[in-house]
């Protein structure tokens, strides 16, 4: 379980998050909705330190950070080999093959063999649809196609938690598809993940539970059913807004 | 022209003895220099290191700043007057080729660590991150992910610093080393042929010069299979 209280992050002048308290459950997919800029992005960044936060408490799994004090360096790795994060723009290594670019983690931060590495990379390729693809790069990959890898190099590190940072904003909707299939079929192993995204559709399949996040706060914090019969204006302006309903 | 080729042999005599291990030697110590010196300016690490920071961005400073040709004389003409007691009471005295590799190797560790610098910088911050989320450290990230990239941008300024070093060796001469360029001024001072002389060892630079751009661009191709899609 990861647990964040009262937790404040700035840039300059802009209160990126406002005293946010949220918790996320282990073996549940949290969607996390808002508009552009709303700090969606930087809350998920948070969970492990390519943000760090000023003040407020981060309880990981019962291990509890004050993230007044700087903390130190044993902490973050650990909660870094734990959480995985996917990026928008993909992210993966240029200059490696694919399926070095999913080895490279377990070799060379959890030390595993190469051999055993490389079978658990092909196994993650074939799951995600990219059999035969091991000695590709990255520039002969689809968008969606690099996506699915880097889904893959981050299951390769058996995280308790998979990050998703609009996964599929970058792709069109062809692309999008074959990605969230995917999550779609991750989702269902109950692993805990924890996406931001702008696709409506795929947050009312996959979610367990949604976070609307707007202005650095957390709007509302609950079970997707009661978020899309939601009574509140606010919430029913995004959400029309987002889908095709008033048009 | 047939009297002057028949020099040729001594030239070349001059530049595989003097010219061309001066310049292998001081670009190999100076990439070591270089990539030292970036990865000291890009740490982010404080205390103690602020001070090695601002030491190391002396040191590129002054040899940005001042003529080689003035580093040179310093530290061969130069350094016997500079008498530290207890370490060289009688002055630093360098034999002209070790003056020359020395001068040449931190002219050019300079140059090349902006060059590397700059390489680094460019990687975007999404490959630090990407590296840092998988639980690497700081500096696995840089051996394993920053490097092996920033190296590939790296290859064509090092080449074109390699190649401004195989030139400017010819200054060596000013401080009495025996290579290429002075070879050329001996001879032409003995049989009143310098436009010849001068225009045949230009030419040896040329050809010395031209091998490197080959090597270059050999190097930009195995550096840089991955974006061949």
């Amino acid at each position: 379980m990861l647990k964040l209280t009262n937790i404040n992050k700035t840039f300059g002048d802009h209160h990126a998050l406002k005293d946010i308290n949220v918790t996320f459950n282990e073996h549940a997919t949290t969607v996390i909705l808002g508009p552009s800029g709303s700090g969606k992005s930087t809350l998920l960044r948070s969970l492990n330190f390519l943000e760090q936060p000023e003040s407020g408490l981060y309880d990981f799994d019962g291990t509890i950070l004050d993230l007044n004090k700087p903390v130190a360096d044993k902490d973050i790795f650990r909660i870094r080999r734990e959480t995985e994060m996917v990026f928008q723009n993909y992210n993966l290594f240029p200059h490696l093959t694919i399926v070095k670019n999913i080895t490279e983690g377990p070799v060379q931060v959890l030390k595993q063999n190469k051999a055993t590495a490389t079978e658990k990379a092909h196994e993650l390729l074939a799951k995600v649809g990219l059999a035969g693809n091991e000695n590709k790069f990255p520039s002969q990959l689809s968008g969606g196609q690099a996506q699915r890898v880097a889904i893959a190099r981050s299951l390769a590190m058996d995280p308790k938690y998979i990050l998703l940072d609009e996964p599929t904003s970058a792709l069109d909707p062809e692309l999008e598809l074959e990605v969230l299939k995917v999550l779609v079929e991750i989702a269902k192993e109950k692993r805990s993940m924890i996406i931001v995204t702008h696709n409506m559709a795929f947050a009312q399949k996959i979610a367990d539970k949604i976070i609307f996040v707007e202005n650095g706060e957390i709007l509302f914090d609950g079970s997707k059913e009661t978020f899309f019969h939601s009574d509140n204006q606010r919430i029913n302006d995004f959400i029309s807004a987002m889908t095709f309903t008033d048009i | 022209m047939q009297n002057v080729l028949q020099y040729l042999p001594q030239l070349l005599g001059a530049a595989f003895k003097y010219t061309i291990p001066i310049a292998v030697i001081s670009f190999v110590i100076g990439i070591v220099i270089a990539l030292i010196t970036a990865l000291i300016r890009i740490s982010n690490k404080r205390g103690v290191m602020l001070v090695v920071k601002a030491i190391f961005r002396f040191y590129v400073w002054i040899f940005r700043t001042t003529p080689l040709l003035v580093q040179l004389f310093i530290v061969y003409f130069g350094l016997p007057y500079l008498k530290i007691a207890g370490i060289a009471p009688d002055g630093i005295k360098l034999v002209p080729f070790t003056a020359g590799i020395l001068t040449f190797s931190l002219n050019t560790g300079a140059y090349c660590s902006e060059t590397i610098r700059a390489a680094i910088i460019a990687i975007p911050k999404g490959q630090w991150e990407a590296a840092s989320t998988l639980g690497m450290t700081r500096r696995q990230a840089l051996q394993r992910i920053i490097l092996p990239q920033a190296l590939r941008t790296s290859v064509p300024p090092l080449a074109n610093s390699f190649i401004s070093l195989v030139k400017d060796t010819s200054l060596a001469a000013s401080i009495t080393i025996i290579e290429l360029f002075e070879v050329s001024q001996q001879i032409a001072a003995a049989n009143f042929q310098p436009l010849l002389m001068y225009s045949l060892v230009a030419l040896i630079y040329a050809v010395f010069c031209t091998v490197l751009t080959f090597i270059q661009g050999y190097l930009e191709k195995i550096t840089s299979r991955y974006t061949i899609a």
